[in-house]
């Protein structure tokens, strides 16, 4: 199983409430993915120049007591930026001026069971193993704010239950992919990008399909034509949500195998896996519900 | 119980914000003669699954909200109306009765029901009257992909269009359809409308209360091709 739960807020009053709104949203999908869960939220991106990275040390023997400070010191003695850290006890989210490749690759030198989550002007990314309920509150999800965000509920079946195979992937720089269903062809995805230099951090299947739509991106198609690209080539189940920092889309297999709801109001565009996910948003009763169809786009702009 | 409450003559209503479906459906399973000509009302369903599912009595029940995977499946002899949409498998194995969804249905919807009538006012999704066995369907909007796949008795109307593969590997089932069909599946071909046809999509629109021209709708059945094997077909279907 697995469930998909996304929100983009079209009102900017109610930014400050994305977390608070999306929180029941996540736990609704509980049932259908209650080993792991995560999210990526957009908020307003950062001024040009500037990057942050949300990094993981759970995997660290320090795990939720790692030291970050110490961290962020070496990092900027080494690279001579000036990064600073907002910490979420295994969870970090760095800001700092500059490139993310150079960080990203201190940061593996530095201490490779650090795992980086994300990497962008406008992402954050938080994901772990544990029910939707105690990762919600372990990370404080009800007090994000933003503009959009895509999260996910694991049921694992085509890779371990661990924090990194958790959803949402990502690629690149604010981009992120959850996924419900299974791809029958990841292997031969990855052996495709491989040799044009795109590396992997896990066996996952939704990996593949992560790293298959940024590479597209980054080869120069719009999210569209990327999408249209993965409908050629992603073979097998799956109901894909993305985020970029002004996007949310959605796409579903051409069985529509898994599925997928939308509500939309004036205030908001919600999807999820299925309405209990839905049922508690305001105003839902005067929602436009549909099921989006498989084989097509949706994308919906911030 | 407060979330059960007893209205006027006959009239129980469950608001599934505190009563859950298993109290629901634990009265919906009582004895067929203590049932008979309820009106059993649900309030906030919220996409609960498996609400209404295995009724055995000619019993009313309303389904105010929008209903989860498999509502009101197996069932026999009673009359479910759900206000909103219904997830996949609505009314699958349906035995008799009526089930009337008033928004879409997603996949699957009539799947081998054996008989009753499932009237679908919006869209149906992929699959619908998948392995029907003498159950009848009647969509106001489209049908999506694989849509009558493998059915064997009954009949199914789609006043909208139709997806891909409509009908494929057919047997007796017959399915008229008023708008486009994108493709007919294995051994499905469309055939003249013959008197019986009329009289039959006649009488299902009235029963589902739509208002069509029976002439505008095309049937579509088995060109019974499959159903011996043929060695030199060479898996060219």
């Amino acid at each position: 199983m697995c469930g998909i739960v996304g929100l983009l807020l079209k009102t900017p009053s109610l930014r400050g409430q994305l977390g608070e709104l999306m929180v029941p949203m996540l736990i609704g999908m509980t049932e259908r993915g209650p080993d792991s869960a995560g999210l990526a939220v957009f908020s307003q991106p950062l001024p040009e120049g500037q990057r942050k990275i949300s990094v993981y040390s759970g995997l660290t023997p320090e795990a939720d007591r790692y030291d970050w400070s110490s961290l962020v010191g070496s990092l900027n003695e080494a690279l001579k930026v000036s990064a600073t850290a907002q910490l979420k006890g295994n969870h970090a989210v760095i800001t700092f001026e500059g490139d993310v490749d150079p960080v990203k690759d201190w940061l593996k030198a530095f201490n490779p069971k650090l795992h980086l989550l994300s990497a962008g002007r406008s992402i954050d990314l938080y994901k772990d193993i544990g029910t939707p309920s105690q990762v919600a509150a372990r990370y404080g999800f009800n007090q994000l704010s933003g503009s959009h965000l895509v999260g996910h509920t694991r049921m694992a079946t085509e890779s371990a239950v661990t924090p990194d195979r958790a959803h949402p992937f990502t690629a690149g720089e604010d981009f992120c992919l959850v996924h419900n269903g299974s791809l029958s062809n990841p292997n031969g995805i990855r052996r495709m990008l491989e040799p044009r230099g795109i590396k992997f951090e896990t066996d996952n299947d939704t990996e593949a399909a992560c790293r298959f739509l940024e590479w597209r991106l980054r080869e120069g198609d719009d999210l569209q034509g990327a999408l249209q690209k993965g409908f050629e080539a992603l073979d097998g189940f799956y109901t894909f949500l993305m985020g970029t920092s002004t996007e949310l889309a959605l796409i579903r297999d051409p069985f529509a195998c898994k599925p997928a709801v939308v509500a939309e109001t004036d205030d908001y565009v919600a999807i999820a896996s299925e309405f209990r996910s839905l049922a508690h948003l305001p105003d839902i009763q005067h929602a436009t519900v549909f099921e989006p169809a498989p084989e097509e786009m949706y994308v919906w702009k911030t | 119980m407060e979330n059960v409450s007893f209205g006027a003559s006959q009239s129980l209503s469950f608001d599934l914000s505190s009563a859950t479906v298993r109290q629901l459906n634990q009265h919906l399973h009582s004895p067929a003669t203590e049932l008979a000509d309820q009106h059993v009302e649900v309030f906030n369903p919220d996409g609960a699954h498996n609400l209404a599912v295995g009724i055995n009595a000619p019993v009313k029940v309303t389904i105010h909200g929008h209903a989860g995977y498999y509502a009101a499946g197996m069932n026999k002899f009673a009359d479910v109306t759900i206000e909103g949409s219904a997830s996949t498998g609505a009314a699958e194995n349906m035995m008799s009765g009526k089930v009337h969804i008033k928004g879409f249905a997603s996949n699957s919807a009539g799947a081998s029901a054996h008989g009753g009538l499932l009237v679908i006012d919006g869209d149906a999704g992929l699959r619908c009257g998948i392995s029907l066995k003498g159950g009848d369907i009647v969509v106001g909007g489209s049908v999506g992909s694989f849509s009558g796949f493998m059915a064997q008795a009954g009949r199914m109307v789609v006043c909208g269009h139709a997806g891909d593969a409509l009908g494929d590997s057919l047997y007796e089932a017959v399915i008229y359809v008023r708008g486009d069909i994108k493709s007919l599946g294995a051994d499905a071909q469309i055939e003249p409308l013959l008197d019986a046809d009329i009289s039959a999509l006649t009488q299902l629109l009235q029963d589902a209360g739509f208002e069509h021209d029976p002439h505008s709708f095309k049937r579509v059945a088995s060109a019974r091709t499959l159903y011996h094997w043929n060695a030199d077909a060479e898996q060219e279907y």
